[in-house]
């Protein structure tokens, strides 16, 4: 590769910004007595390097599991157990049992941010870069272009390096997962997906479109021939992964079940804080989480998004191809986190890694995505005193893109790919054409929240998130549609007119537009 | 939205290079800084808080104000600004204060007085000969010189991390060498008066200005030998160039003048009382000098051939003191290094004189008194490297020759700063930085020069190549190693050495194609 020192100068500056950013607070700094996710981490390394294997999901005498009880799959207990291990050999105060709860010093911080730049090193940023090189028919500048800007994604970077998580360890694997499922590496990509699923139970939200991909990848075969080995041979990957990562907790029935209750929390309620969501935003006018008892609220999420992620899969079953699996997954995932149960502020990441894979094929829509999604993460950026490298990462990210890609003159409907959704409108509403400008507008809605957040203090979180709903919500109306024909539109069109009737409020209420 | 139109409409490439590395300054922020920040908060107080007559006196923190009258002033409009921060940074009996406001304050102030840069990096691009220019932008050399003037290691981890104000002292030097390009010598004569009195380390370069404008300035003509024609003299340019220089001078020194002050602020600004080399030896002469001392020292201790008992002790333990004392060779005097100083400049200036080839060899003239000052200078702090290595950048776009030279000054001085920095969480960053900043540089510089010669020969390569080792040893196996404790000095003795190795052969090379330019262009002509 010619450009080969493009590449390696744009991982050198995701790695610095990735580092700088790490120099800031991380979450729950100097608070006790719960901290944050920062001390989570460091007590599941005291939990799986002091206690025996059967004991980490139980709740005993030596682990607590009101404080930070360990609630990821078997991977993230072994990723804990192996930092443990260097930790140890470091400085034993650190895992020390009981006594090391709460441990903070300068070196700890050091330790514990250089655990995920390794982690981040060896699984997510490979994998970006493998991506990009598997890209067809783009020239090299711009594969090295979509690069910088994957790695310049400032949520995931505030969320890793700043709040303190291990995201680009799963988010890395599902990345190595999409990178084998589209080379045809079937096998190496249902592992890698496995181990990514083994890493955050999360990664279901990604699940399906892995599943239909190369369930429609064996179809195509032949469901009598090489499909039906193909098909084996994916299960026997899938079977195998899953034993081993659950090896020790297959020996007792207990154990399995009660990691699954520890994974899986349904007690937890229908949404918390301020997520950017349905539920979220539906609660502004109606309170469903009082008004719905609780086993109805998990029916109706389920319902609906079983309901929405539905034509994609079903589409992508039919005709798998590697760009449309792109598109399902940030269908999918943004299925999930809009309608699903209990959805964190922070599951938009998995929303964001699809979109940062469509950088390329709708540029305008995924950058607004992007710095919408970091947008809404703000409230617990802002806990975490993150401010300042928030605003610059953003704004790094923006000046990349806009560097990188013309996004404001590619707002036209068939650079937005919107053509045949158009199309399709304008059989029933004739006066329909007026939707680049709408688009180029919701850009501009972006801002909308600063104002918000000037004019009404006190209720600026409950809006923000009510806002960026509505921003995503829109996001995944059109999402539908890139790589749509004639097949399912209608369907399509009617799921998709919630968002639209939000959409246009949004917009008028929100900015003036020449009509 | 801003960043929007702004970037989408014109100027997209520099104006996206030069936020880019404008939003990574921002990210420095948290890092560590170092006792210059005091040094600064220190004169921020007094400026503010004491009259005019006192700058120069008060003495209460013992980093006392040492810079020129001009730096003096620039400290008090800012402490003006930075009451709304935070009023208690401007006592002067509030030491080592440091408050998150006091630090946001300080660091951008750096941040923002760095736009001078950027509008003189700017200006200096369309100095550059777009000769040869290639379709790619990436290819071009005005591309690629803006991200290394831009990007400069040297700068970011001085100025943003360590705390100093190099950036807009180092714009206002590459905006007069811009204004002398542009034939608009009154102005550049200006503002190196002006810099000059900001800050006095620039000095050094101030015989290549003299000259040049002396002799490209001031003689109209030359006769066809390229000889000066002495009718050809401009007394009203010579005057008007004078006026400018006294009326700057006039204006900076004048008050202390006034107030009968002068003996005392020269004092403050030439304290000649420092020893032969800072605390971490600058890799320059010296540091060799002082390296061959100490090992004919052992040698001669080994073979019996030196007394113990007279040798001082200080000087066998380590290099951490700032009196280092020869052994073996003769001591050096600040009057020794001030006559080398002068010897190494003479004949690059001599050249500008005789055999004048326009703002370039001026260009080069600046390049090599800078870089002898350097070399033996009293006291020369290792971040003095970068009045070399900024304006070296221009000229190494141009000429496949200068590129190599230049190559070899920047990572071996950029990597001479290395000590600078010695906080763990700030370890990745300045490896990262270096490696960006030399991968870059290495690169691109080979990619624009691809089809002459290649850029290094063996040597070079090797000697490049070895920075890599000796900084592994440096920051990572050397404080693992039992003789932490015992030899502290040893990363800082060979980090010297080496480097200084590395920017001697440099100032060789490029005095050697000064004066071959020289002499070659003279025996073409006749």
């Amino acid at each position: 590769m010619e450009n080969w020192y493009w590449m390696t100068l744009v991982v050198l500056i995701g790695l610095t910004v990735r580092w700088t950013v790490s120099l800031n607070p991380y979450s729950g700094a100097g608070k006790p007595p719960m901290f944050g996710d920062y001390e989570a981490q460091r007590h599941w390394q005291e939990i799986t390097f002091n206690l025996p294997v059967k004991e980490w999901y139980f709740n005993s005498s030596d682990n607590n599991l009101q404080y930070w009880g360990l609630d990821y799959p078997p991977l993230t207990a072994y990723h804990s157990l192996l930092c443990a291990y260097v930790a140890e050999f470091i400085n034993p105060d650190w895992v020390a049992l009981h006594t090391s709860r709460g441990y903070e010093s300068h070196a700890h911080k050091l330790f514990m941010r250089t655990t995920v730049l390794v982690a981040d090193l060896f699984i997510y940023i490979p994998a970006v870069l493998l991506y990009c090189y598997s890209l067809k028919e783009i020239s090299p500048k711009r594969k090295i272009a979509v690069a910088l800007c994957i790695l310049l994604y400032p949520g995931l970077i505030l969320i890793d390096y700043g709040h303190f998580q291990y995201n680009s360890v799963s988010l890395g694997f599902a990345l190595w997962g999409v990178v084998g499922v589209s080379y045809d590496w079937d096998l190496l990509g249902s592992l890698a997906f496995c181990l990514a699923l083994n890493y955050k139970q999360m990664e279901l939200y990604h699940s399906l479109p892995f599943f239909c991909f190369l369930l429609g990848k064996c179809f195509k075969k032949g469901l009598k021939g090489k499909g039906f080995v193909l098909l084996i041979k994916i299960a026997c990957t899938v079977m195998a992964s899953f034993l081993l990562c659950w090896l020790p907790f297959f020996m007792e029935r207990e154990q399995a079940l009660q990691v699954l209750r520890r994974l899986f929390p349904v007690d937890r309620g229908l949404f918390e804080d301020k997520v950017a969501n349905i539920w979220c935003s539906v609660n502004v006018f109606l309170k469903i989480k009082e008004i719905l008892p609780r086993h109805i609220q998990l029916a109706i999420s389920f319902c609906l998004t079983f309901l929405s992620l539905l034509p994609a899969c079903i589409k992508l079953t039919l005709q798998p191809s590697s760009k449309g699996f792109r598109f399902t997954m940030v269908s999918c995932a943004l299925s999930f986190f809009l309608f699903s149960f209990q959805v964190h502020e922070k599951s938009i990441l998995l929303v964001s890694l699809p979109v940062c894979l469509v950088l390329n094929e709708i540029p305008f829509m995924s950058t607004w995505f992007l710095l919408v999604s970091t947008f809404s993460m703000l409230p617990l950026l802002l806990k975490d005193e993150l401010l300042l490298p928030s605003v610059v990462t953003v704004v790094a990210f923006l000046v990349a893109c806009v560097t990188f890609f013309p996004l404001c003159e590619s707002t036209s409907e068939a650079q937005l790919q919107l053509t045949s959704f158009a199309v399709s409108v304008r059989r029933r509403l004739p006066g329909f054409t007026f939707l680049p400008r709408i688009i180029q507008c919701l850009g501009i809605s972006c801002d909308t929240d600063l104002h918000i957040l000037i004019r009404r203090k006190h209720r600026w979180k409950v809006c923000h998130a009510d806002n960026c709903a509505h921003e995503e919500n829109g996001f995944q109306m059109v999402i539908f549609f890139p790589h749509s024909d004639d097949a399912s539109i209608s369907q399509r069109t009617a799921l998709g007119q919630e968002g639209t009737a939000l959409h246009f409020k949004l917009d008028y209420s929100s900015t003036k537009i020449p009509v | 939205m801003a960043a929007f139109s702004l970037a989408a409409s014109g100027g997209h490439w520099f104006s996206a290079l030069a936020l880019g590395v404008t939003l990574l300054k921002c990210l420095l922020i948290p890092t560590y800084h170092s006792t210059d920040f005091e040094v600064h908060r220190n004169w921020l107080a007094i400026t503010h808080s004491l009259p005019v007559s006192q700058w120069y006196y008060e003495a209460t923190s013992e980093w006392t104000l040492d810079y020129p009258p001009f730096f003096a002033w620039f400290e008090y409009v800012l402490s003006h600004i930075a009451q709304y921060f935070d009023q208690e940074m401007l006592n002067i009996h509030n030491l080592n204060y440091c408050s998150s406001r006091t630090l946001l304050f300080q660091r951008f102030s750096v941040i923002l007085t760095d736009v001078l840069f950027i509008y003189a990096v700017h200006e200096c691009c369309k100095c550059i000969d777009g000769k040869k220019t290639s379709k790619e932008l990436t290819e071009k050399p005005k591309f690629i010189l803006s991200v290394l003037l831009l990007w400069n290691f040297g700068l970011l981890i001085v100025d943003h991390i360590h705390f100093q104000y190099n950036g807009f002292l180092s714009g206002l030097m590459l905006l007069s060498i811009a204004r002398l390009f542009q034939k608009r010598h009154m102005e550049g004569a200006f503002l190196f008066a002006v810099l000059l009195h900001f800050k006095h380390i620039y000095l050094y370069v101030a015989p290549a200005y003299g000259i040049y404008l002396l002799r490209s300035y001031c003689f109209t003509a030359s006769k066809p030998d390229g000889t000066v024609r002495w009718d050809s003299f401009s007394f009203v340019r010579v005057i008007s160039l004078g006026l400018i220089v006294f009326l700057v001078s006039a204006l900076s020194l004048g008050p202390f003048i006034a107030l009968n002050q002068l003996p005392q602020v020269f004092s403050r600004l030439f304290p000649f009382k420092r020893g032969l080399c800072h605390a971490y030896w600058a890799p320059n002469f010296w540091a060799l000098y002082n390296a061959l001392d100490k090992a004919l020292s052992v040698i001669g201790l080994e073979l019996k051939l030196l007394d113990p008992n007279q040798i001082p002790r200080a000087s066998m333990t380590s290099g951490l003191v700032q009196q280092f004392q020869h052994t073996v060779l003769p001591s050096v005097s600040p009057l020794a290094t001030l006559i080398c100083t002068l010897i190494a400049i003479l004949p690059s200036v001599f050249c500008l004189w005789f055999k004048p080839q326009g703002p370039r060899g001026f260009l080069r003239c600046l390049v090599l008194c800078a870089l002898s000052s350097f070399m033996f200078g009293w006291h020369v702090h290792e971040k003095a490297i970068l009045l070399a290595i900024l304006p070296m950048s221009l000229l190494s776009v141009e000429k496949a020759g200068d590129a190599t030279i230049f190559l070899i000054l920047s990572t071996t001085g950029h990597y001479s700063l290395f000590p600078l920095l010695f906080t763990a969480p700030e370890l990745p960053i300045k490896i990262l930085l270096m490696l960006l900043f030399t991968v870059y540089s290495v690169s691109s510089l080979k990619k624009l020069f691809r089809k002459e010669n290649p850029l290094f020969n063996w040597m070079e390569t090797v000697y490049l190549l070895g920075l890599g080792p000796l900084g592994v040893f440096c920051e990572f196996i050397f404080p693992l190693t039992s003789w932490k404790l015992k030899y502290p000095f040893i990363p800082l003795l060979l980090t010297s050495v080496y480097c200084a190795v590395g920017i001697t052969y440099a100032w060789t090379r490029l005095y050697v194609s000064v004066l071959t330019g020289c002499l070659v262009s003279k025996t073409k002509k006749q």
